[in-house]
């Protein structure tokens, strides 16, 4: 036998001293890593994930969760990670399952862009005084407006009036440019996706169904929720395309860009099965591709026949992720009566991907923005078709550059979920989630309040939303229309030419 | 009566020539608005106008189509009958509720793709991936009966429902060994009953063949009669048709990619 038991990655230990032997931590992990033994807590390391649950909970702060540092021998290039994965590999001869977003040390392009800020020759804004406008349609804007007069007697003087001729196209409004993104309930728990809407609700903003349908305990919420139409087709039918305030073809995902989703059929409980309309315990699988959409014009007929179904009242966006085309592939999308694109960078989560597509496969977010952005302007069709942004996108300022940078709006999902207790464990696909998360079990579903989590989220989007006021403020500009493709008011740090220019912005100094 | 005076209509005769899809279909959902007891809808001289019927919400209505609609005929439409005297463009029933389609010729690529529920009859053959992802949900049980032959990939991804190929032409007479490849790709709920002999290199990855029994033949002979009866095929082939040896094709299992994963936990 070749044994292939590997080291734990974490050291899981109790200060005996500190415990008092409540077995707190015993009822909260839900990994299983501890259970009593007489008289003492006896820990499996091997099982932890760092979630942090029982540190959380443990009322005498008696648990600390270390990395073990058993070590390998160190090599640049077998790195302890590599040497792990083929000893999995090489065991199941499975493709290795992961969660969340890129875990790969690959450059973050926010962090080498810094912004302008007013010194003398232009004042700068104090948004506490004085009003500051992040407002945002998202939606197709006419090309040109075009009026007719018609002649009216008002108190005996003839007025020529101006009526709008040109049809106004529908638009959905949000308060910030701040949107929760697409999870579906299934990799999401019931209360987690309730949390979200009632904070999209309270902060007037977006959140997405992801494709697992619209469970009915979210309907009043409706108006604030984007359904989306994946390739597994889960939970779709009129009533479903009517109910939300627009549509959302989803085409791919930055994590896992290029295929499909299986939801395990160990997730599909009876409710899950009930608002994705497919049988108990079976697997929900999306196929890679739209298999109506084998081209840029059969994704313009999704569209139109998508218009068609709502009878062209509702908004239908496309999203797709950022790969190395994305600026043409936009462009098809743009030209196909699709009112806004989303672009999804290859660090965006997920609940769960195949590792090798996670950490290689897309390209980041800025660029991708930029490039799209760039290349809408060049087909003249930017001011027409809106852009969302979303893939790892981590504070206010990383909200910030992505508008400047040409988006119209982003989408936060990993955000979002900290900010209901989630500590990126990275663990998603098991449906074991502690925090009550990522998982269907009712007891552990249980442990997230709705309210409460309405609250945080509803919280961190208030406090992101002041903050761009501020930044908004300092460069000068009362208007969130005014910073949009606004790239002279960013520079590049450390960057080099060939990156400068895909950006489309200056080195600092310039 | 209506209340602008205008007379109440149950039968309405829209003539489609030189229509683009959008005023077509406009028109027709203006028409069953302005009359709630309408009862049958004739498009004449339909000519590829995609997206007809869809999203239409209406029981007890008839909708028939003389000509070649386009694509995505009655995509998301719940309830309605279309009856289409002529060839359809591809995805006929994608993603439809309820209802029922009748198509008096060929249907497309993907007939019946991700249908939910309602009824496809298709009196000739079908393209490529038809049936694909079709699924069922407690009563909604969709079903797609292809009168002659399906191109590869039939019910690739399945997983609901079930899909009659009955491997006849339009005068009842056999059309041989069906030579469809990749049949049931990835099936994981579901069954697909093709009349005659299936060989396992035809079946794509996951699907299986099974034991055709009797209560196969019981669950089947509805929608055999049922087609006979649209098509107005004669008792003998009803008869010859019903029992015929059919070759069934299930799922290998609910979870056909279970074991493709290792988690990487550490």
């Amino acid at each position: 036998m070749i044994p292939s038991t590997v080291p734990p990655k974490y050291k899981v230990e109790i200060n005996s001293n500190r415990c008092m032997l409540c077995e707190r931590c015993v009822r909260e992990c839900s990994w299983g890593v501890y259970r009593r033994d007489r008289n003492k807590i006896v820990t499996y390391s091997n099982r932890c994930g760092a979630c942090q649950r029982c540190v959380a909970m443990c009322p005498r702060d008696a648990i600390t969760i270390e990395k073990n540092l058993t070590c390998w021998r160190d090599h640049p290039l077998w790195t302890r990670e590599v040497r792990e994965d083929i000893i999995n590999q090489s065991r199941t001869g499975c493709i290795l399952l992961s969660g969340m977003g890129n875990a790969k040390e690959l450059p973050t392009y926010f962090d080498n862009i810094v912004l302008d800020a007013c010194q003398v020759t232009n004042p700068s804004i104090d948004p506490l005084r004085e009003p500051m406008e992040l407002r945002t349609y998202i939606g197709k804007k006419p090309k040109k407006l075009e009026f007719e007069y018609i002649e009216e007697e008002i108190d005996g003087k003839k007025i020529k009036k101006a009526k709008l001729k040109t049809n106004i196209a529908p638009n959905i409004k949000l308060e910030t440019p701040i949107m929760i993104a697409h999870m579906s309930y299934g990799a999401l728990s019931l209360n987690s996706h309730l949390a979200m809407a009632k904070a999209a609700k309270e902060c007037g903003t977006f959140m997405g169904t992801g494709e697992g349908g619209l469970h009915r305990d979210l309907y009043p919420y409706a108006n604030h929720i984007i359904t989306q139409i994946a390739s597994g087709r889960f939970g779709v039918n009129e009533d479903y395309l009517m109910k939300g305030a627009a549509i959302e073809i989803k085409i791919g995902q930055g994590s896992k860009p290029g295929i499909g989703g299986h939801l395990p059929g160990e997730k599909v409980s009876a409710e899950v099965s009930m608002t994705r309309m497919i049988p108990e315990g079976s697997d929900a699988i999306s196929p890679a591709p739209h298999h109506d959409i084998y081209s840029i014009e059969d994704l313009a007929q999704l569209v139109r026949s998508l218009k068609e179904a709502t009878r062209w009242k509702m908004p239908v966006f496309v999203k797709i992720a950022a790969v190395h085309n994305v600026a043409a592939i936009a462009n098809g999308i743009a030209t196909s009566d699709a009112d806004a694109v989303v672009i999804d960078g290859f660090k965006g989560g997920t609940g769960a991907a195949p590792k090798v597509f996670r950490d290689n496969v897309g390209i980041p977010i800025e660029l991708a923005i930029a490039a799209v952005d760039q290349r809408l302007r060049e087909e003249g069709v930017r001011n027409e078709v809106s852009i969302i942004a979303s893939g790892g996108i981590r504070n206010s300022a990383d909200v910030f550059k992505s508008i400047a940078l040409g988006a119209d709006a982003v989408y936060i999902g990993t955000a979002v979920m900290v900010a209901l207790g989630c500590r990126v464990c990275g663990r998603c696909y098991t449906g074991q989630c502690a925090w009550g998360i990522a998982t269907q079990k009712p007891e552990l579903v249980n442990r997230l309040d709705v309210e409460e989590g309405a609250n945080r989220v509803a919280n961190l989007i208030k406090a992101w939303t002041l903050e761009i006021k501020e930044l908004l403020g300092a460069a000068g500009i009362n208007s969130i229309e005014s910073l949009r493709g606004n790239r002279d008011r960013l520079r590049g740090i450390g960057l080099n030419n060939v990156e400068l220019e895909a950006l489309g912005i200056k080195h600092a100094g310039f | 009566m209506s209340k602008n005076g205008e007379e109440e209509k149950r039968e309405v005769i829209i003539d489609a020539k030189d229509m683009g899809y959008r005023e077509l279909n406009e028109k027709i959902h203006e028409v069953i608005d302005k009359n709630p007891k309408l009862k049958k809808i004739i498009l004449k001289n339909v000519l590829g106008q995609r997206f007809i019927g869809n999203g239409i919400e209406k029981e007890d209505l008839t909708i028939e189509i003389y000509g070649v609609p386009g694509g995505d005929l009655g995509m998301f439409m719940s309830g309605p009958t279309i009856i289409v005297y002529g060839n359809t463009d591809h995805a006929p029933g994608n993603t439809m509720d309820d209802g029922t389609i009748i198509i008096h010729g060929n249907g497309g690529d993907v007939t019946g793709h991700s249908m939910r529920g309602g009824r496809i009859f298709v009196r000739d053959n079908v393209g490529y991936r038809s049936g694909i992802h079709m699924k069922e949900y407690m009563d909604k049980f969709p079903v797609l009966v292809i009168g002659g032959t399906a191109k590869d990939f039939l019910g690739e991804y399945m997983a609901g429902g079930l899909i009659l190929v009955l491997n006849i032409d339009s005068e009842g007479d056999d059309l041989g060994k069906i030579k469809g490849k990749m049949i049931g790709t990835g099936i994981h709920g579901g069954t697909i009953y093709i009349r005659g002999e299936i060989d396992n290199s035809q079946l794509g990855v996951a699907a299986d063949i099974k034991e055709f029994t009797e209560e196969d033949r019981k669950k089947i002979k509805i929608y055999i009669e049922k087609f006979c009866s649209i098509f107005n095929l004669g008792d003998e082939v009803k008869k010859k048709l019903i029992e015929s040896q059919y070759t069934k094709i299930a799922p290998i299992s609910k979870r056909p990619f279970g074991r493709l994963y290792t988690q990487d936990l550490r």
